[in-house]
């Protein structure tokens, strides 16, 4: 089992007290098994995601990821986490704007430790990012810079990939694009993925499908 | 990890070389304003020290003669023969072509240890020095001995400035004063049995050990004020430190949440950027260091002139790099980067990774309450420095917190007037250039923060040197009433002198003095001859009608402010102007630019005082002082220098006033130009973020080229505004200065005068530097191509 959710709740503050956003959410995934995650806007999937890729602590559940229990971690442990085992790519991409596209591409596998110019090579071929390889981030359109942070992202062979939304801010055909090389890739490393996502055509790419609705699994 | 780490943070100065240049430049000019001072603090210090361990300033009882300046030979023999274990000293100076030099002459065999380069280390030839005795000064005074001929020089570079030392014998010949003694030296060894002062030489008195004299004392108050300074320049260059600090991390928040969701622990990051900052402040405390050297060395001349004239000290003109100048300097330096950077870094660390944007209005709020909040503190502090402070030292704290509160009160004033502008504001294009301009604010006010306290600097110092100016020139034609002042050289030539103008002056006036220790304080006893010159023309702080009648019948004594204040005397009180004679104060005059205080009795009872005492300089009243000159010189042969007018002496003390201000005056404009480079570095760091926020408005119809010129007013608006705001907050700091601080560092009180013409020349300055700074960022933007403006929208998609 790569990951295991138990009885997972999240509230953010509101201005007439707390608000639930995840309520006693369990979910399981195996290694290698990609998952949509959908729902309306608000239903609590990046907060669900977040909290998954330890960039959040959760008020009352546990998670289990690949042994590890995110839960008893320290700010430490959860970088640690974020480094080594899960890789995030989001919506906005996160590029770093004042690095080139080759030294982003490099950054977080530097970081884990584990940089391999061979599969990084791989990655920049197969995402077609060779020619853009000395340009910063801000010269690069939207899908461009998502396959570099795809790239980024699988160049730490992480084992877990979460994607909030990576498709979201591009036109049709480029996100189609994007999301094939992302399922591809991630086969080809045999990591988990799960995606959140709002277009039930997307969804429909996945082994399996998780619905949210004001917090909770449906 | 931290490779990585580092090459992303750097990588933001590569991408951001004029933020980082402005970060660095900052930094360097405020370490410099502030070391450049520093540097000549510490080399006046060295100078009183050294001055101190050559002639023993201080560090001995001395013995002094009751009455007049000199003691007799046959008294110090008289004493050694006793048993007392003294040392004469003889002191005068000579002229030299660098200026007036100070000769000191010691008795090698008599001198207490570790007096005087002579028997300090033994390295001198005792039979030489009692036989071909040479002249021992530092490299610089050397040099302008040789160029009398005639001396042997030793160079000793620990010797005192402006001075040199020499056998009391050769010291006797070099100034002309055979036989003569200045002072004694007592050593600290005594030994017992030896009779009692009284009894060998009633004529001296002991003067203890550190109870006059003391130089460093003395002009702590000057060197106060200099700090003072320094540490307004290194304010107003910290905040723009800060505001570069403050923009780099601002932009780079977004790079901080990413390389945290990537896995750099938060502990691991804020290492890395302190350790980026102690880089920056390392290297622009460097440079920050060599351009204050450069600075000191320029106001150095100036300072030595100012401590001369005001205080009579010899401060060394030229400049050593000493460690705790480079200590103090980079501690300086990564204050103010920890200063600049502290809140920050805070900001950082507290930042949530997940960050929840937040209103841009919800954050203007809080800094506007923030900084309502500081400025109420400082003047919560401030009030409280004026009730329980004392002097100098509550006058500049009360400064500060003025100065600090008025800046942080500016972001949310100029807020506010702007808000009331585009209320006001008809047509669309000006609503948006004023709601336009509040958007700036946030951006300049660190920048406007920095003009303003320049500003308010500039008015104060100004007014207290202009005022001071006015005073002082209203002062030198009421005391240097007389046509002609003349110096004989002895006292016989002074009686025949006096006997040869008495029919051909209208008045004489002679000049008497004697250095006296009076209430507590070293001061001058001064006679003079009253009569209608002193009548007419001398003005009192304070005094009675009848004063000059009180004063001519001896019965009373008149002082100046300076011993007025310092003694805590004034009108009526008791004064001991000798041993058993006190007489009451009938008046006190201001007495501008004189460190000494002063008494002034009549000159009948200043020579039943002093009998051995006669005048050899006079002022002379006449109404045709050129054929006077003429006479005299014809008669007594009296050169150049011995015979001098009322214009000469006014312009040579006019000169002094101006050079002792000029150190104020560079501070002032370098300070200023901080300022402004402050203003262009903001101007040029905002117009790079300009484009996403002009590209509507150039949808909408404004051409670049009218955005660009709005962009110019905008600037000068800003300029103006906070030049009116430091016209108030600079006369408040004027009457500080002239009111609280003048008092407690020189002794008077001047009056405050307002100078509406150069306040106007000023704000038309600023606004006029704020159009220059404007200009080159507003071309810029006028230049931006259209598809700059066009990819704004494109990233909106």
């Amino acid at each position: 089992m790569l990951l295991q959710v138990t009885g997972l709740s999240k509230s953010h503050a509101g201005a007439a007290g707390p608000v639930a956003v995840l309520r006693a959410v369990d979910l399981a995934m195996e290694a290698g098994e990609t998952v949509a995650l959908t729902g309306e806007s608000g239903s609590g999937k990046s907060t669900l995601l977040h909290l998954i890729g330890g960039l959040d602590v959760p008020d009352a559940g546990r998670i289990l990821l690949d042994g590890q229990d995110i839960g008893a971690m320290d700010d430490a442990g959860r970088a640690a986490l974020r480094r080594g085992t899960v890789g995030v790519v989001f919506q906005q991409f996160n590029l770093i704007p004042s690095l080139r596209v080759a030294a982003n591409l490099e950054f977080q596998a530097r970081l884990a430790g584990r940089l391999d110019p061979a599969q990084l090579d791989g990655l920049i071929d197969a995402l077609g990012l060779r020619a853009h390889l000395h340009k910063y981030p801000e010269q690069l359109s939207g899908g461009q810079q998502q396959r570099v942070a795809i790239a980024r992202t699988l160049a730490a062979r992480p084992r877990l990939v979460l994607a909030d939304e990576p498709t979201g801010n591009l036109d049709e055909a480029t996100a189609a694009n994007v999301l094939e090389a992302l399922l591809t890739l991630v086969a080809q490393t045999g990591a988990g993925l799960m995606m959140v996502t709002h277009s039930s055509a997307l969804a429909a790419h996945m082994g399996r499908r998780l619905h949210l609705r004001a917090g909770c699994l449906t | 990890m931290t490779g990585p780490g580092l090459i992303a943070l750097a990588a933001h100065w590569r991408r951001n070389p004029l933020q980082l240049f402005t970060l660095v430049a900052g930094l360097a000019l405020a370490t410099a304003l502030w070391s450049g001072v520093q540097a000549v603090n510490m080399e006046a210090r060295a100078s009183y020290d050294a001055a101190a361990a050559t002639v023993g300033e201080g560090r001995f009882d001395q013995l002094l003669p009751r009455v007049g300046d000199t003691i007799a030979q046959t008294q110090f023999i008289a004493l050694r023969r006793a048993g007392w274990q003294v040392g004469p000293v003889l002191e005068g100076r000579i002229a030299t072509a660098g200026g007036s030099l100070r000769i000191v002459g010691l008795d090698p065999l008599t001198s207490p240890g570790g007096m005087g380069p002579a028997n300090r280390d033994g390295a001198v030839d005792l039979t030489r020095m009692l036989t071909d005795p040479p002249l021992f000064a530092n490299a610089e005074v050397a040099r302008r001995l040789e160029g009398l001929g005639g001396m042997t020089v030793v160079v000793t570079p620990d010797v005192a400035a402006n001075t040199a030392i020499t056998d009391i014998g050769h010291a006797q010949r070099l100034l002309d004063r055979p036989g003569a003694i200045s002072r004694l030296i007592v050593a600290r060894d005594q030994p017992l049995g030896r009779p009692p002062l009284e009894q060998i030489a009633p004529d001296l008195v002991v003067q203890p050990a550190q109870a006059g004299g003391d130089i460093g004392r003395l002009t702590d108050s000057f060197h106060l004020n200099l700090t003072a300074f320094g540490l307004l320049s290194f304010a107003v260059g910290i905040f723009i430190v800060h505001g570069a600090i403050g923009l780099a991390f601002e932009q780079r928040r977004g790079m901080v949440r990413t390389l945290r969701a990537l896995g750099m622990p938060l502990r691991r990051l804020m290492a890395l950027m302190m350790a980026e900052l102690t880089v920056l402040a390392f290297v622009a405390g460097g440079i920050g260091m060599v351009l204050g050297y450069a600075i000191a060395g320029l106001l150095l001349p100036d300072v030595a002139a100012t401590l001369e004239g005001l205080y009579g000290a010899d401060i060394a003109n030229t400049l050593r790099l000493r460690p705790e100048w480079w200590v103090s300097g980079m501690a300086i330096a990564f204050l103010g980067t920890a200063l600049a950077a502290g809140g920050s870094l805070a900001r950082i660390s507290a930042m949530p990774l997940l960050e929840t944007a937040r209103a841009g209005s919800m954050v203007r709020g809080r800094r506007t309450r923030l900084a309502l909040a500081g400025a109420a503190g400082l003047a919560v502090a401030g009030a409280g420095a004026a009730v329980w402070g004392q002097g100098m030292i509550m006058g500049f704290a009360v400064l500060a917190c003025l100065l600090l509160g008025a800046a942080l009160l500016l972001p949310p004033a100029l807020e506010t007037m702007l808000r009331a502008f585009q209320r006001r504001a008809s047509g669309a294009k000006w609503q948006w250039f004023w709601a336009d301009t509040r958007l700036q604010l946030p951006g300049l006010s660190l920048a406007l923060m920095a003009l303003l306290l320049a500003m308010a600097a500039n008015v104060g110092v100004s007014t207290m040197v202009s005022s001071f100016r006015a005073t002082f020139t209203a002062f030198l034609d009421q005391r240097l009433a007389a046509e002609l002042y003349v110096t004989a050289d002895t006292p016989s030539q002074a009686a025949a002198l006096q006997a040869f103008v008495a029919p051909r002056a209208r008045e004489v006036l002679p000049l008497l003095s004697v250095p006296r220790r009076m209430a507590g304080n070293e001061a001058e006893l001064h006679g003079i001859r009253v009569g209608p010159t002193y009548r007419e023309n001398w003005r009192f702080l304070a005094g009675d009608s009848a004063l000059w009648d009180r004063v001519a019948d001896g019965t009373a004594v008149i002082v100046n402010e300076q011993l007025a204040r310092r003694a805590g005397l004034w009108l009526g009180d008791p004064l001991a102007v000798a041993p058993g004679l006190s007489l009451p104060i009938a008046g006190i005059f201001g007495d501008y630019g004189n460190p000494v205080g002063q008494a002034i009795v009549s000159d009948a009872l200043f020579a039943d005082l002093f009998p051995d005492r006669r005048a050899t300089r006079f002022g002379l009243r006449t109404d045709d002082p050129d054929a006077l000159r003429r006479d005299l010189t014809e008669v007594f042969g009296l050169d150049a220098g011995r015979i001098v007018d009322q214009a000469a002496i006014k312009s040579f003390s006019l000169g002094v006033f101006e050079r002792t201000f000029t150190v104020t005056a560079a501070l002032n404009v370098l300070t200023l130009a901080v300022a402004g480079f402050a203003i262009l570095m903001s101007l040029l760091t905002l117009s790079a973020m300009r484009v996403p926020q002009l590209a509507p408005a150039w949808a909408l119809g404004l051409t670049r080229r009218e955005l660009g010129r709005l962009e110019v007013i905008r600037a000068m608006v800003l300029a103006a505004f906070t030049a009116a705001a430091a016209l108030p907050l600079g006369l408040a700091l004027a009457w500080m200065l002239l009111a609280v601080v003048n008092v407690a560092a020189f002794g008077w009180r001047l009056p405050m005068f307002l100078f509406p013409a150069d306040y106007a020349r000023l704000g038309l300055l600023t606004v006029l530097a704020a159009l220059l700074a404007a200009l080159w960022p507003a071309v810029r933007l006028a230049r931006t191509p259209p598809e700059a403006l066009l990819r704004v929208f494109a990233h909106e998609r």
